[in-house]
């Protein structure tokens, strides 16, 4: 295959940000069609690489390479039936965000397009590439458009939040970077498939794997570095809760997947109890604080850091369900969080409050955005048939088969996470009305609905049809979970 | 004896054309706009020369003079940079009443010190570039006669640079009394890590560099006198002196200091770490943009610095390429600061910028892009330079060097977002003045777009680095 097509789907966003940046075009309604144009071609290109990918294929396609720093280091980009899936989740949710800023950013949109597709370009990029200098590259570069997504577009305490958010990811980052370098010296590379079969000396893999996890925790983000997302995604604008959410934090899911599990087996199975005792806490004490939420965008970025607990809960179980499982939910979480933060968007549009005390009997005014907040709410808890179900299933049988207490403790998040999310349901669409203003409301106009059917179908599509999804990462990760135990083997027989 | 004096030519051309240059401001009233004209040219025909001379390594004048691919490297690095902040301020100079024939000359003799301390190859030859290059320094600082903080800054920098230059002689005096010469090669020789006495002439010799650089401890005179002196002066400043001193400084270890690399690392590692950690925690409360340029560059010369302390070669020329993306980057931010002018007067606030991004989204940009380089975000290139720098000195071991270099990254990330946060997300309180100039627009623009597209080829300033030091 001599089409570059992983380098087109990186950088056609960035043309179409370039574009829109050229035009100067003062007039909104081009300046969308620009950049929606650009997303959903992007999007239709992610599809055709999802079709063209085989999915029997051990190991990395679609591999470009060329020569970037002197001779020591190539830019190197690939698949494997994991990244593919996260490349077609980014950009299926960009356009959608797009479409919502029509109606929620009133200045400056088209700098808010571009920043919205940069970021497009540096996520793709993350989830394509296959060496550690690249992916630190686009990782880091992710920051620059969400600090300014957060802070020019933001709530009130907007410049706290987007602070937070730059400077927890950053120092977390920098002992990455530190890392990917000492990689660099010991294995004399940073090509990801190249470190796979060196094998990393076991005395420097625990280290290295900590400076890794500081990035990724707090990206993740796991407890008890989580407190960023809380006030990040309160304050951004809906369109960049969108984005944190459903992409942002599915890169540290990913990084685990992609990077500390198979470079460090070694230290990730040494550090296994840390996770595990990361994630319960995760599980449990965020869905508690959850449920003493007034503000419904906190109480749906506590129930993201609950569910991103099961997500690493799933990966370090080492087994088929567990990971499958991990990876499921990641992609479900993309959808139901992105979706349920769009609903807010939705309200927070017509009355600007976030409260949940301002809203209460909306079913009798809005019954279609009940109707779909109502799908959502059900999803975000995991009710059988939407996708939420399967992730969390999934997770639970994995880690059944690690250890039982663990398991238990992560089942009765699930039973909080119901009580949650209930819980906000009934007090925003049922209950009395008590605001008057609420009377007034109208219902999901054609791109909200649209949106969130769109949203919706995805959702009850994977959640009885889950095939696509699990026939297409199953050859990866049978394929790490197999060179996971060889390694295991490796270093351990060596030891002997 | 004169052997291989054509290896001076641009040095005797660049000294010849500044007096013939005094004898035209002399002659012809008001001759600022000529000058300068006459000065960008001759600047520009003795980098042509360098350019255009061979590349090996020629030795002059009883091999107290030395060229090599490093010296030209370095000179032609100083005379673009010293060009583009030329160019770039000649609007802020007329506009500030120090349009004076003087001011380019006085310039050129800076850059003439300059070039023949980094070609020095002899300790008098040193020490009397780095004196013409420092008195030049000491005039610009209080060129701008009526203002009483230039002349405090001039003063400042004159007394405290002088303590710095006597104690650089001391260690000079007694590095020829313990190793018996005065050339680098013959120290180099006789220099070893029994030699006590030459060990200390190493330690004072490397504080007066350290002040010449300003890296911490010796850095209390550069917040004062950046913020004193005018700011096209302060733009020189922390661009051409700086890469000369860290080109000397990066001579003196590799060749008189060369076997004495254990005694020297320690205090290397600790100024850079100490610079590092200042010029990050410092800069944070500042309001003046200039006094935060001052720490900023403190801080960034403890990042060169730490290319420096791993002694090896892939360190020299991390620090060699960090210096020119710094000056790339400082290029572009003075002049936005020569863009920061507010009911027809020249600001240094930082309140003044405040939310400017809704009525100048041009210039914010270009800001925004600097700043984000300057704190060593990727994808600019800023990162890369901060990358390579890491490189060597991992690659060496030195892992807490690297940990707290990095973690200092962070606490400076901290302000350089603050005045992001300050174009960005602050109300507009009042727009700054429309400036039209094409000078510095256009050194915004290059500077802007080396900076972006570096990551595209970022190994091209160390193809030429590593070919400078064989």
């Amino acid at each position: 295959m001599n089409f570059p097509i992983l380098s087109s789907i990186i950088f056609l966003p960035l043309l179409g940000s370039l574009f829109i940046f050229l035009s100067k075009s003062k007039n909104n309604q081009s300046v969308i069609s620009i950049s929606l144009f650009t997303s959903v071609a992007n999007f239709f290109l992610c599809l055709f690489l999802w079709y063209s990918f085989d999915r029997n294929f051990v190991g990395f396609q679609f591999i470009e390479e060329s020569d970037w720093i002197s001779g020591l280091i190539k830019f190197k980009l690939g698949i494997d039936g994991i990244s593919i899936l996260f490349i077609v989740l980014t950009s299926f949710i960009i356009p959608i965000c797009i479409i919502s800023c029509v109606n929620s950013i009133k200045e400056r949109l088209n700098e808010f397009l571009i920043a919205i597709l940069i970021l497009e370009t540096f996520m793709i990029g993350v989830f394509c590439s296959l060496d550690l200098v690249v992916f630190y590259l686009f990782f880091e570069a992710g920051l620059i458009p969400m600090f300014l997504i957060i802070g020019v577009w933001g709530g009130p305490n907007r410049v706290y939040s987007a602070f937070k958010f730059f400077l927890y990811t950053l120092l977390g980052s920098v002992l990455m970077l530190v890392a990917i370098i000492a990689i660099f010296w010991i294995t004399g590379t940073t090509d990801v498939t190249q470190i796979y079969e060196i094998k990393i000396p076991k005395e420097f893999q625990y280290l290295l794997w900590l400076a890794f996890f500081s990035s990724f925790a707090v990206k993740m983000p796991m407890w008890p570095v989580h407190t960023w997302l809380p006030d990040a995604h309160v304050e951004a604008p809906t369109a960049g809760s969108v984005i944190l959410a459903a992409i942002l934090l599915k890169m540290a899911g990913y990084g685990f997947l992609r990077f500390s599990i198979p470079m460090f087996p070694v230290a990730s199975e040494y550090f296994v109890p840390l996770i595990y005792i990361l994630s319960i806490t995760a599980i449990i004490y965020t869905s508690l604080v959850a449920l003493m939420q007034d503000d419904m965008k906190k109480l749906i970025a506590y129930s993201s850091v609950a569910h991103m607990g099961y997500v690493t809960l799933g990966i370090f179980t080492f087994t088929k369900q567990g990971l499958e499982g991990g990876i499921f939910q990641m992609i479900s979480h993309g959808l139901i969080s992105a979706a349920l933060f769009l609903c807010v968007g939705v309200i927070y549009d017509r009355l600007h409050s976030r409260k949940i005390s301002t809203y209460g009997g909306l079913v009798n005014y809005m019954p279609r955005y009940s109707l779909i907040f109502i799908i959502f709410v059900l999803a975000g808890l995991g009710l059988p048939g939407t996708s939420g179900f399967l992730g969390e299933f999934l997770v639970l049988v994995g880690a059944f088969q690690r250890n039982y207490l663990v398991a238990i403790l992560a089942s009765i998040g699930v039973v909080l996470g119901a009580a949650y999310m209930l819980w906000l349901a009934k007090r925003v669409i049922f209950g009395e009305t008590i605001n008057p203003e609420i009377k007034k409301l109208r219902d999901v106009n054609f791109s909200e609905g649209f949106i969130l059917f769109l949203l919706a179908f995805v959702t009850i599509l994977f959640g009885f049809y889950p095939q696509p999804l699990i026939d297409t990462m199953s050859v990866s990760v049978n394929h790490l979970i197999n060179n996971y135990q060889v390694d295991l083997i490796h270093h351990l027989t060596i030891q002997k | 004896m004169i052997n291989n004096i054509n290896i001076l030519i641009p040095e005797i051309f660049l000294a010849l054309s500044i007096f013939s240059l005094v004898m035209i401001g002399v002659f012809i009233k008001q001759s600022y706009n000529l000058v300068t004209k006459l000065c960008l040219l001759s600047l520009f025909f003795t980098a042509y020369l360098i350019f255009s001379s061979d590349n090996n390594v020629a030795k002059a004048f009883l091999d107290s003079f030395v060229r090599d691919p490093y010296t030209n490297f370095i000179k032609i690095l100083i005379l673009i940079a010293s060009i583009f902040v030329l160019n770039s301020s000649q609007m802020f100079i007329k506009e500030n009443n120090i349009a004076k024939f003087e001011y380019p000359v006085i310039i050129m003799l800076a850059i003439l010190g300059m070039f023949f301390m980094i070609s020095a190859n002899d300790i008098i030859l040193f020490y009397l570039g780095l004196e013409l290059q420092s008195l030049s320094l000491y005039i610009l600082a209080a060129i701008d006669r009526d203002n009483i903080q230039s002349n405090e800054s001039g003063i400042k920098y004159f007394v405290l640079s002088a303590l710095s230059s006597g104690l650089l002689l001391y260690g000079c005096s007694l590095l020829y009394g313990f190793t018996g010469s005065t050339n680098f090669d013959v120290i180099s020789n006789q220099l070893n890590s029994e030699n006590t006495g030459a060990i200390f002439a190493m330690v004072f010799i490397l504080v007066g560099l350290a002040f010449k650089i300003s890296a911490v401890p010796f850095h209390m005179w550069t917040p004062d006198v950046y913020q004193g002196s005018p700011t096209s002066v302060t733009s020189f400043f922390a661009i051409a002196p700086k890469v000369a001193g860290l080109a000397v400084l990066i001579r003196f270890m590799q060749v008189p200091f060369s076997n004495i690399i254990n005694e020297w690392q320690t205090i290397i590692v600790f100024i850079s770490i100490a610079s590092m950690i200042l010029g990050a925690v410092a800069a944070i409360g500042q309001k003046n943009i200039k006094r935060l340029m001052a720490y900023s560059s403190i801080g960034h010369i403890g990042y060169a610095l730490a290319g420096v302390a791993t002694g090896t070669i892939s360190g020299y020329s991390s620090s060699i390429v960090y210096i020119t993306i710094y000056v790339v980057m400082n290029i572009g931010m003075f002049s936005c600061i020569f863009l920061m002018k507010k009911d027809g007067k020249y600001t240094d606030q930082i309140k003044d910028l405040s939310g400017i991004s809704k009525k100048h989204p041009i210039l914010s940009l270009s800001f925004l892009i600097i700043l984000f380089s300057l704190a060593g975000i990727p994808p600019l290139g800023g990162f890369f330079a901060k990358f390579y720098i890491f490189m060597a000195v991992i690659e060496n071991g030195m892992y807490t060097l690297a940990i707290i270099g990095l973690l200092s990254t962070v606490i400076s990330a901290f302000y350089y977002l603050k005045i992001i946060k300050i174009i960005y997300f602050d109300e507009l309180e009042k727009p700054l003045d429309e400036v039209k100039n094409f000078n510095i627009i256009s050194t915004i623009l290059l500077s802007c777009i080396i900076l972006i597209t570096f990551f595209l080829y970022p190994s091209f300033l160390n193809n030429i680095v590593n070919f400078i030091f064989i």
